[in-house]
């Protein structure tokens, strides 16, 4: 057994785990974190994604040891303490991103992390950018709609510059 | 899918990784982004005694100027290396290359050191390495030594590493003159290459002065098409001169057939791309 740490979702965990111990297998089985999700178990499908030190990874490909001393953000850490939804989160609500919601979790957390390099991406960036994750339902193009919708709101709701807030809040005056 | 169990140790220096992996001999793998490493593990077609990590040694990543070459890490992330400055001055061929590894989340996780080290003969780094004339840097229990790409991938996922060796870091010699172009064909769904082709050209007063090709997949190693290069060799620019050229691209190939394409497919495929890329790189 090997001593691990790793702050998921705000929360820090000290645990012992067998070194192959895969981080979705600790996520779920260990910490509850159900809704972090296995696909395809080969890591094609990006369902399991999350992010691991800021950055998207597909945790059924990581060893729960190489996480050690990592912050990780899994989909039920995306949402506000007041329990308000991510902007992605309600952008895939409203532009109706699914169908059976199997690959949703992952393809949030991907889109999270497309968004954070790239707030304002082209459909093609976005179709590129979500190469890692398939989803057998909807042809992707309310996933597409979705990434759109919710790059906007975080453009408007985020302001990153003094002329960005005053933006901000004349919209929500 | 579980892994089968194994011991684990995360290296504190390259000496230490040395040693322990000297000590498993053949049971002992070197983990690095584990982006290929973790799906064989999980399907068993690896089942190591001992892992000996080296995600803790920093000093393994980045890209480094080395005055007439580039020295970049070995557990430098794909994602690293895609964005990496100096890679794009100076050798955008890994940079052009890097981006179509896998998928943004093994990106940021699968390491140039560990593309090399895979040895994929479907992996694209390989092949851009034996065309930029890199050098492998390996530490092993002997101490240091460097490694030629034309030495380092010696046979279907098998590299000059014995038991014990870790590649440190690769040199790639700096380009200045030269263009370059990486043309990959694989299907979408996969991104691994069907074939791949790694070409570098250096033109003059409108026709090609020097050229360095690589193809991937097309063998159980990367391939350099000396043939190819010997052809352009003074040959003029053009889209007829480049073409015969790349008629000579299977010399020195023996294409595989594996789950995703037969070898004569392939056959047919290496002179298209070899000419693709070639009249890219050079501006033909």
């Amino acid at each position: 057994m090997t001593r691990i740490s790793m702050t998921v979702d705000g929360v820090r965990y000290d645990d012992d785990v067998e070194p192959r111990t895969l981080l979705v297998q600790h996520l779920r089985d260990r910490l509850g974190k159900v809704g972090t999700v296995v696909g395809c178990d080969t890591s094609n499908c990006g369902s399991c994604t999350v992010l691991l030190s800021g950055t998207s990874v597909k945790s059924c490909s990581v060893l729960a040891v190489q996480a050690d001393g990592a912050d990780v953000t899994t989909i039920e850490g995306l949402a506000g303490a007041d329990g308000e939804l991510h902007p992605v989160q309600t952008a895939f609500h409203e532009q109706h991103g699914l169908q059976c919601g199997f690959c949703t979790p992952g393809m949030i957390m991907a889109s999270v992390d497309l968004l954070t390099e790239n707030p304002d991406p082209t459909d093609e960036e976005i179709r590129e950018g979500l190469e890692g994750n398939l989803c057998r339902c909807t042809g992707y193009q309310n996933i597409v709609r979705a990434v759109h919708a919710a790059a906007e709101s975080m453009r408007t709701s985020v302001p990153s510059t003094p002329e960005g807030a005053e933006a901000a809040e004349g919209v929500t005056t | 899918m579980i892994p089968a169990a194994f011991d684990y140790t995360k290296a504190a220096s390259v000496e230490d990784a040395v040693t322990a992996l000297a000590a498993a001999g053949d049971d002992g793998k070197v983990l690095a982004g584990g982006q290929s490493l973790l799906p064989m593990l999980r399907l068993r077609l690896a089942a190591p005694a001992m892992l000996v990590d080296l995600g803790g040694l920093a000093e393994l990543r980045g890209v480094h100027d080395d005055g007439d070459a580039l020295r970049i890490g070995a557990m430098t992330t794909h994602d690293e290396v895609m964005r990496d400055p100096l890679v794009h001055e100076h050798a955008p061929l890994i940079a052009q290359a890097a981006e179509t590894v896998g998928d943004r989340q093994i990106r940021h996780l699968g390491t140039f050191g560990g593309s090399l080290a895979h040895a994929d003969p479907a992996g694209d780094l390989p092949g851009v390495a034996l065309a930029l004339d890199a050098v492998m840097s390996v530490v092993g229990p002997s101490g240091v030594r460097d490694v030629p790409a034309s030495d380092f991938f010696v046979d279907y996922f098998t590299t000059a590493l014995g038991p014990g060796d870790v590649l440190v870091s690769v040199r790639v010699p700096k380009l200045t003159g030269w263009s370059t172009h990486y043309e990959k064909f694989h299907q979408l769904a996969q991104s691994w290459s069907v074939v791949g082709v790694a070409a570098a050209v250096r033109r003059s007063n409108g026709s090609i002065a020097e050229a360095r090709v690589a193809l991937t997949n097309m063998g159980v190693t990367p391939v350099r098409a000396r043939g190819v290069e010997e052809a352009l060799t003074g040959a003029p620019a053009t889209a007829d001169a480049v073409a015969d050229a790349a008629a000579r691209a299977l010399e020195g190939a023996s294409p595989l057939t594996d789950g995703t394409a037969s070898a004569e497919y392939r056959t047919q495929l290496a002179p298209v791309l070899t000419r693709r890329a070639v009249m890219a790189a050079g501006g033909v």
